[in-house]
């Protein structure tokens, strides 16, 4: 079980003083698998993956890479992990060969110098091998960061906001090379940014106050919520006859207002075509369609949208 | 067999790269320079008034006796960023995210500042060696070694209790501070251990200074004050390692 699984999580909790961090977590990746953590800041991203990199023990719960436990065997999995903390954290004084020869010596890398090489090919800073870190730009530095995480040949690729502070141009080189990485490895990466979960994961979990509230792959998580068939329905009414109107047809599960006066958003029953329905009953009604189209929702309205049922559903359970 | 070389071969690297650091940061310098300074002015002027009496006294501890007082100074300024430096920078992560031990992490900072201590002890010697030059038969060199002796053992645990106290803290200015606080505290000890009660030994026992003044510096010997600096020492770096661990909880 454990074997095919690079990264098992089970009922991870994590708790700074009584504020939990993370609650419940569980998850699991397997070899060849980019899997992204999508949450806001806060959520509790940077908590998982410092318990999962070795770095501090959880509350309670387990976690293990490779099949070793995080606690148990921390340096069994320290040595198979390869982690990019947030801010990447470096040493100013040193060159990137040293600071790449120090932390690659530490990981008992073999072959060290055509490892760094290689590393430093990867993220395109061959020229700067000799360089102080100090007198690197923030963009650089982040690269000087993942080649170290890429050093030792890891089998577990664990990145925290990996793209955090690139230009646009380096944000694009380092998606794609976080793809190729995935598909020989396991990559775990976090992102505030929707777009990039759905462009480089496999498969998202979105995260919000250190709960899972969904998980799948970002094609799915599209199609498989409210949503996914929204309209947006414009006729010259009044927004809240029209939305009155609306709501009372069949297969029809939410209309909204757009802040636009005569035009709503309508979600229908997903799966079922519901333009014929609004159509026949705008006309029925004596009014005049204007305009009716499919407006795509994007992750970021899904995110939304779990992040808020969320809260709905614990301010709920407070009241009880 | 390359497993069982593990331990020793991370505090090791760990070791040579803070040694290292310290030829490439300016405040070593500035620390070895005034010692230098200072230690070359106290010999000068022993050398001076002893030329006019006639008389220079052969002691090769001419300068052993004052660098003591300015190690407990200096001491502090060379171990206060060893970890705290790497909390403030957050690169404390990259150590405890590596597949390092945490007790290998703080061993490894003690020993490469303890190296660097011991390339500055050495070069002091040179002052013993020009005295044995002026003087007829010489100085005697058994108390020399016994006091140098002394010496690096007491620089051992003197920097062992700061690497531990600079893992208390993120700011290295509070962890020197810290540390000339404990070991003044340590050195003061030894004047309330001038009675005869219990309180008054086990006072004289637990201070820094009185071990080697009393014995490895007059050229004595004694285990008990060996054993005294080499448990501080170790005391010092398990507690110090205890605490690069509990931040993990945190």
């Amino acid at each position: 079980m454990s074997a095919q699984h690079m990264i098992d999580v089970q009922d991870l909790t994590k708790f700074y003083g009584r504020n939990p961090a993370i609650q419940g977590l569980n998850f699991h990746a397997v070899r060849g698998e980019v899997l992204g953590f999508l949450g806001p800041n806060g959520a509790g991203k940077t908590t998982a993956m410092r318990i999962l990199s070795g770095y501090m023990p959880p509350t309670s719960g387990s976690a293990s890479i490779a099949g070793y436990d995080v606690v148990e065997d921390s340096l069994e999995v320290r040595r198979r992990v390869g982690y990019m903390p947030e801010t990447v954290p470096l040493y100013p004084e040193m060159t990137v060969h040293e600071f790449l020869a120090y932390l690659g010596a530490l990981h008992r890398t073999p072959d060290l110098e055509d490892r760094i090489d290689e590393a430093l090919e990867e993220v395109q800073l061959t020229d700067r091998t000799h360089s102080y870190i100090g007198s690197l730009s923030k963009g650089m530095r982040q690269r000087v960061g993942l080649a170290q995480a890429l050093l030792h040949q890891p089998e577990v690729l664990i990145l925290d906001e990996p793209t955090i502070g690139l230009d646009p141009a380096q944000i694009i080189e380092v998606r794609k090379m976080i793809k190729d990485l995935g598909r020989q490895r396991t990559v775990l990466l976090s992102t505030h940014i929707l777009s990039e979960a759905q462009q480089v994961c496999d498969r998202v979990l979105i995260i919000n106050k250190g709960r899972i509230v969904a998980g799948d792959t970002p094609e799915n998580l599209q199609a498989q919520l409210a949503g996914a068939d929204r309209l947006l329905v414009r006729a010259a009414a009044e927004t809240g006859s029209l939305k009155e109107l609306l709501e009372q047809q069949p297969g029809i599960v939410r209309v909204t207002g757009t802040g636009e006066e005569g035009a709503v958003e309508v979600d229908g029953t997903p799966g079922q075509d519901v333009r014929p329905e609004v159509a026949r009953a705008i006309v029925h009604a004596g009014l005049d369609l204007l305009e009716m189209r499919p407006v795509g929702v994007s992750l970021e309205d899904i995110f939304l949208q779990l992040t808020r049922e969320a809260e709905a559903s614990e301010s709920n359970g407070g009241e009880r | 067999m390359a497993e069982s070389a593990n331990p020793m071969r991370n505090v090791w690297i760990i070791a040579a790269r803070e040694f290292r650091q310290y030829f490439i940061s300016p405040l070593a310098y500035v620390i070895a320079a005034m010692v230098f300074l200072i230690l070359g002015g106290i010999f000068f002027i022993n050398l001076y008034f002893g030329a006019q009496t006639g008389q220079i006294n052969p002691d090769g501890r001419i300068v052993i006796g004052p660098l003591v007082t300015i190690l407990v100074f200096v001491i502090p300024a060379i171990t206060m960023r060893l970890l705290a430096d790497e909390q403030r920078m957050g690169t404390m992560e990259l150590m405890l995210t590596a597949p390092v031990r945490d007790w290998e992490l703080v061993i490894g900072k003690w020993l490469g500042s303890f190296l660097y201590m011991l390339a500055l002890l050495a070069v002091t010697w040179v002052y013993p060696l020009i005295l044995h030059q002026l003087t007829t038969p010489g100085i005697d060199q058994g108390i020399l070694v016994a006091a140098y002796l002394g010496l690096v053992l007491l620089v051992a645990a003197m920097l062992a209790i700061g690497v531990m106290i600079s893992g208390l803290f993120e700011n290295p200015i509070a962890a020197l501070f810290t540390t000339l606080a404990v070991l003044l505290g340590l050195w003061i000890l030894g004047g309330l251990g001038s009675g005869a009660s219990t309180g008054s030994q086990i006072a004289n026992y637990l201070s820094l200074v009185d071990h080697f003044y009393a014995n490895l510096y007059r050229g004595v010997l004694d285990l008990t004050d060996i054993v005294y600096y080499l448990s501080l020492t170790a005391l010092s770096l398990f507690v110090g390692s205890l605490i690069v661990q509990a931040r993990r909880w945190r």
